[in-house]
């Protein structure tokens, strides 16, 4: 029996990467900050935006399912974000995915709601700092500037040549967060930290 | 780039979507009821119209919402959309053809005619008073501010004389400075020739200042060898090493070191070219807070005024403001090469070629900007023709307005004495300036009898000028020095004036290349003699020299309208912009529309300089029956070389309309092709190279396999283990050890790349039932069945396992590189044929780490890993999973096989996946447990008859093609594909079926792909062939090699000996079942 198979700590799919970004954030000067946030609880909900579920549901977490496409409800427990006129990802703090999952579907009674856990399925980036949106164009065909992807925006798009959920934070100037299938996770590093010659 | 309007997302790039073809084709209500015919037509039938089409797109790379759009077949413009039940429009109207509005505006009147410059606008005025325009002090050029170089202008010029560069060109150093290009420091250094020809050899000189050249076209090799620049466009800088070429460069054989990248741009307006019409456009938006990009290809803003010297006053005005605009980007260096659909513009931008060896390593050398503009004002100016006379190839032969650009950009005299041919006025302001630099004017040779006022003023500076006349022929060898006149189309009364520089104007070009290319079409101007942009469906409008404005004042007046008309229709508010006020002009005289000149019939009269393509050239193509310009340019290649024709296409046009004696209105021109000047491969692959090239998907087990020697197989995009070599093994010995310690005792493998989808919902099973050819809705929980989807043609598609988790909710998974295809497959059919079902499908691929724990031993290993786990065989059946805790990782445990052994898959979070390996890794240490990779689980797949869909399967293979009849229901009313297995062409007894095949030789080896044949000596073709080979491997269990085929017929062929054709020899094979280990599937339960 492997006792220290019990006791190792959840490995995201950037801990390996966590000290080049680190590194690259440090001699960039300020210009841009890259980060995992690794681990963040996420759950795919699926349910008719206008049937009872959407209100119920949104009532058990506490916010409200924003329905304009690509746009996201931020709150202090969590944050949703639009992927589909049915169709959300809510994102949590890590470990809190069991009890968003009970609660939704707690929620949702008889109602046709359909959780499913993917906490693992993507893992979260910071990019952010002043040069972030300049180095997102690199890859990214979306206009990224604040008028057009401001505070409270969210997209699925591709950045390079791999998909991502990009959403911005939601603070003016705060920068973005990506997320990006675990298995493309370590391209997409390789992929920043190339784009971001210029500045480190 | 289209842009596709998702109808959720709104316009996105069309590389997001997919295509679903023809749109409202439904799934018969009842498939058993039709014909033969009717469900052939259904499959394979569909609509094909020219015009507006309802086709279905799928957002698959943003809300992967399936909706309708209505596309035109002809533009591909998208006319509509639509979500997926709602109704189509109704009535559909295209996009309508505007025309230029500055054509609705001249602002003088057209005779008042004057010179046009390249690069964004007209320019030629007079040269009023040009201050400190000293005359040279003597013929050599010293003295002055110049150094050393001969033809240096002590004054004129905009280059740096207080910063020498050190440059080499065919082997000869020299010195110029900043500010030169390559070009000009040649000039100043009294070089002309910077090549020859490709076909004849004959000496070539510098005949432009710009994109336009023809002739100097360099090879550079220093710092980093580049073929084929033009030396008017290359910017000098220390340690620049080039040499001339006979037409065609060389390509570095070392990687290039430098970094080149792309990046995307959104705008307002985009304005294309910085001169005179681009300022007053920009100058318009300015502070407007509308998002302006203006991009220009030279170092600087200013285009033909920088050429002419004037209101350069007014150009740094217009700069220093553009510059403290918010929201206002000026990309210098940067050619707009591009303008596609949508306006998307590409253009790239030179960012440290001009520094040489001192460019940065950190910033890419150039850059690819993906523009997508609502707006965009063309402000591309003017390229000057030339004219096709007698030896009009020399060195020392320049067009007229570029000998003045060399002079006022970069401070040089192309020549001492020069003559002046022209068909037009606009020769005549570059006379005069050079005249007042010092060059010594010979004569103005006019083609037209009565030149009229401003020949007047010509000789008035005391030029002489001959109306009426004609350059007839020019003497010669590295440089010019005659040149014959005689009376236009007259063999008598020739002239010969010593020179060594020939300025000629033969009319202008407006560079309607991007236009072009944006679907603009062009119409001819009488009186201008060439092509001028009339209508376009895209948000663009052509303002100034491009629009084939001539006259100064006109062409600031168009662009500022241009600037503020395209603000006002993006709801901003345009500034009236201060523009300056161009001196008065002399009357024009219109121009005379001539493109050959008589003279000697022995002397070449070249039309393409850089394709050495002469009139007699293009006399025989038209001789040989051509009546197109598409023709005749493909026949001479006229045209086709890297300048593309600036100078010489509308001059090949007026030649071939001469020779068939019709209108060169009627001719029309050549299509206009992306790009507007070459680019690179470098650029345009940016960092898209090496390891960014393709994404690498990995799983979390990745580093562990690259720690322990895996060599990795490419499945889709992810690196999959191969096989695991030690000590020096070769692949074989791996994979027979791999492959005997599965069978043996216990071997694990990285399954995790398995595509995972989680279908929840009270419909599941239903949907199930209707994707999978056998019935999904009978499994009990906590079971698992093999499943295999086919396409509406019964074609095998994935294959997989179900696992139902819950009365509502299954795990389907599917091929590794499949994945993304079965849950869009899903999804289309919820989306447009099934909405009613309740039904919602999410990818949980990574959610997911998988290992395939395999072997006799199998069962120990797990079992003292999972204590709470009951792991008997009569607990723990074949097919059912558990959930359990495994290492003390919440795990979900399956007893799936493909293999045939004892076998489970092990599913845990991929953050804990690591830490499940090593404790099996361990554990299974005292059975010798072995990491195995692709190729050992394909060989004990296939020692089993398992398929790989994908390689013993290739789109026409059915389940019973596979022998896997069993897998499809015959209870069920109807599923994909169920109705065609009715059909004649899937019941025929000569269908391919998936057999074994046994060499006579137990060590001879089937290539994968081998074909077999009947006979033991190969017929006269065509050979009939019986199928061929989708599998083969060398088997540690059977102790031989063996192979799985599809072969005609094949299941009832088993036991023939047929013959497989490898290399020059026919090996004998047996079919055999492929089933060929445990047939009687006894090691299944360990």
């Amino acid at each position: 029996m492997a006792d220290t198979a019990l006791t190792a700590p959840p490995r995201s799919p950037l801990s390996h990467a966590a000290a080049r970004l680190a590194a690259a954030t440090r001699t960039s000067g300020g210009a841009i900050r890259l980060a995992e946030l690794p681990l963040l609880a996420q759950l795919d909900v699926r349910l008719d935006a206008k049937g009872p579920a959407a209100d119920t549901v949104g009532l058990a977490l506490g916010l409200q399912l924003p329905l304009a496409p690509n746009s996201v409800v931020h709150t202090d427990r969590a944050t949703a974000l639009w992927l589909g006129p049915d169709e959300w990802l809510l994102l949590g703090r890590p470990g809190t995915q069991r009890d968003l999952e009970n609660r939704i579907r707690t929620a949702a009674g008889d109602e046709h709601v359909s959780v499913t856990d993917v906490s693992a399925q993507r893992t979260t980036l910071l990019v952010t700092g002043p040069r972030a949106r300049d180095l997102l164009s690199r890859g990214c065909s979306l206009d990224l500037h604040p008028r057009a992807f401001g505070p409270g925006r969210c997209a699925q798009t591709t950045l390079g040549r791999t998909q991502i959920v990009l959403v911005a934070r939601d603070r003016p100037r705060a920068g973005f967060w990506l997320l990006v299938r675990s298995s493309f996770a370590g391209y997409l590093v390789d992929w920043l930290l190339d784009a971001a010659t210029e500045y480190i | 780039m289209l842009l596709i309007p998702c109808p959720w997302c709104g316009p996105r790039d069309e590389a997001e979507f997919h295509y679903g073809g023809q749109a409202h084709v439904p799934y018969p209500e009842n498939p058993a009821a039709l014909t033969d015919e009717e469900w052939a037509r259904y499959l394979f039938f569909r609509d094909n119209p020219k015009g507006p089409f309802a086709e279905r797109w799928s957002h698959a790379s943003g809300c992967r919402r399936w909706f309708n759009a209505v596309r035109d077949t002809s533009t591909n413009e998208i006319m509509a959309v639509y979500r997926t039940g709602e109704e189509g429009p109704e009535a559909i109207e295209a996009r309508p053809f505007t025309p230029q509005p500055g054509q609705a505006i001249p602002a003088r009147p057209a005779v008042e005619d004057g010179a046009v410059e390249a690069e964004g606008g007209p320019g030629g005025a007079a040269p009023g008073g040009v201050a400190g325009a000293e005359p040279l002090q003597d013929g050599t050029g010293r003295g002055g501010g110049g150094g050393n170089l001969p033809f240096r202008h002590p004054t004129r010029g905009r280059v740096d004389r207080d910063t020498p560069l050190t440059f080499t060109f065919d082997g000869t150093e020299y010195q110029g400075h900043r500010g030169d290009t390559l070009a000009s420091a040649l000039l100043a250094n009294g070089i002309v020739q910077a090549g020859t020809g490709i076909k004849l050899g004959r000496p070539r000189g510098i005949f432009s200042a710009g994109v336009e050249e023809p002739n100097a076209v360099v090879q550079i090799e220093a710092p980093f060898p580049e073929p084929m620049l033009p030396a008017t466009t290359v910017e000098l800088y220390d340690g620049l090493v080039a040499r001339s070429l006979p037409g065609q460069g060389r390509l570095a054989t070392a990687p290039d070191p430098a970094r080149y990248d792309a990046v995307h741009a959104h705008c307002d307006l985009l304005i294309v070219g910085a001169g005179p019409a681009g300022l007053a456009a920009a100058a318009a938006a300015a502070g407007s807070g509308a998002r302006v990009i203006l991009a220009d290809d030279r170092p600087e803003p200013g285009g033909s005024l920088l050429g002419t010297a004037e209101h350069l006053d007014w150009v740094a005005e217009v700069t220093e403001l553009l510059a403290a605009a918010p929201d206002v980007r000026v990309l210098p260096r940067t050619t707009v090469f591009g303008h596609y659909d949508d306006n998307h513009l590409l253009a790239v931008e030179r960012r440290t070629n001009h520094l040489g060896a001192d460019a940065p390593e950190n910033v890419s050398r150039e850059r690819v900007w993906r523009i997508r503009a609502r707006r965009v004002v063309l402000a591309t100016g003017a390229h000057e023709r030339s004219l096709a006379f007698a030896d009009n190839d020399r060195p020392g032969v320049m067009l007229a307005a570029s000998a003045r650009t060399h002079l006022n950009r970069h401070g040089v005299l192309p020549g001492r004495r020069a003559v002046v041919l022209t068909t037009n006025d606009s020769a005549y302001a570059a006379a005069l300036d050079l005249h007042t630099a010092g060059v010594t004017v010979a004569a103005i040779v006019d083609t037209r009898p009565a030149p009229g006022e401003w020949a007047q003023r010509a000789r008035d500076a005391g030029i002489q000028v001959l109306p009426g006349h004609a350059v007839t022929g020019t003497r010669g060898d590295a440089r010019l020095t005659a040149v014959t006149v005689a009376p236009y189309g007259e063999s008598t009364g020739q002239r010969e004036f010593a020179a060594d520089l020939l300025l000629v104007s033969g009319g202008w070009n407006p560079v309607v290349h991007l236009f072009s290319q944006a679907g603009g079409t062009l119409r001819h101007d009488e009186t201008l003699g060439s092509f001028v942009p009339d209508t376009c469906r895209q948000a663009v409008e052509v303002a100034g020299s491009a629009n084939g404005a001539l006259d100064p004042a006109a062409v600031l007046a168009q662009g500022a309208a241009a600037g503020a008309r395209a603000l006002t229709a993006e709801g901003y508010t345009p500034r009236t912009p201060r523009l300056p006020t161009p001196a008065a002009q002399p009357r024009t005289t219109p121009p005379m529309h001539v493109y050959v000149l008589p003279g000697a019939p022995d002397a070449p009269h070249f039309v393409d300089l850089q394709r050495d393509v002469t009139v007699d050239d293009l006399a025989r193509a038209t001789g040989a029956g051509m009546r197109s310009v598409e023709h005749t340019k493909r026949y001479t290649t006229a045209g086709t070389a890297n300048d593309q024709g600036k100078t010489s296409g509308v001059l090949a046009g007026g030649v071939v309309a001469e020779l068939l004696g019709v209108d060169i209105s009627a001719l029309g021109t050549t299509t206009f092709r992306p790009p507007y000047t070459p680019v690179s491969f470098a650029a345009l692959a940016g960092r898209d190279r090496g390891a960014l090239h393709d994404p690498v998907r990995t799983t979390a087990l990745h580093p562990w396999h690259v720690a322990h020697g895996a060599l990795f197989e490419n499945v889709g995009q992810w690196k999959r283990p191969w096989y695991y070599p030690q000590d020096g093994e070769d692949r074989e010995a791996a994979v027979l050890r791999e492959c005997a310690a599965a069978r043996d005792s216990v071997a694990f493998m990285d399954a995790s790349t398995l595509g995972k989808i989680d279908v929840q919902g009270p419909d599941a099973a239903v949907f199930l039932d209707r994707l999978y050819t056998n019935m999904m809705s009978t499994l009990k929980v906590g079971m698992i069945r093999y499943g295999v989807m086919c396409r509406p043609d019964g074609m095998v598609f994935d294959d997989g396992t179900v696992i139902r988790l819950a009365q509502d909710r299954f795990l389907v998974t599917t091929t590794t590189g499949n994945a993304a295809a079965v849950l869009d497959w899903m999804e289309e059919w919820l989306q447009t044929e099934w909405p009613e079902l309740r039904v919602h499908c999410t990818s949980v691929t990574e959610q997911w780490a998988t290992v395939a724990l395999v072997g006799p031993k199998s069962r120990a290993v797990l079992g003292a890993l999972a204590p709470q786990l009951a792991v008997a065989n009569e607990d723990f059946p074949f097919m059912a999973w558990r959930d359990t805790t495994v290492a003390g990782i919440d795990a979900r445990v399956c007893r799936i096989s493909f293999s045939g052994e004892l076998a489970y898959e092990i599913n845990v979070s991929p953050w804990e996946a690591l830490a499940l390996w090593e404790a099996l890794h361990e554990t299974g240490a005292p059975y010798g447990i072995t990491p195995y990779g692709t190729e050992t689980m394909h060989v004990l797949r296939a020692e089993k008859g398992y398929p790989i869909i994908g390689q013993d399967t290739d789109g026409t293979v059915t389940p019973q093609d596979l022998g896997m009849g069993w897998a499809v229901s015959k209870k069920k009313p109807d599923f994909i594909g169920k109705r065609s297995y009715a059909r004649a062409d899937t019941v025929r007894p000569d269908r391919k079926q998936l057999v074994g095949l046994l060499p006579e030789d137990p060590a001879a080896f089937l290539p994968e792909g081998t074909h077999l044949v009947a006979d033991s000596e190969l017929p006269a073709p065509p050979v009939p062939m019986l199928g061929h080979v989708t599998s083969s491997y060398r088997s540690a269990a059977l102790g031989r090699t063996f192979a799985l085929a599809l072969i005609k017929g094949g299941r009832d062929r088993i036991g023939e000996r047929l013959y497989a054709p490898v290399g020059d020899r026919l090996l004998p094979v047996t079919v055999a079942s492929p089933v060929l280990y445990d047939p009687e599937g006894a090691r299944r339960d360990g």
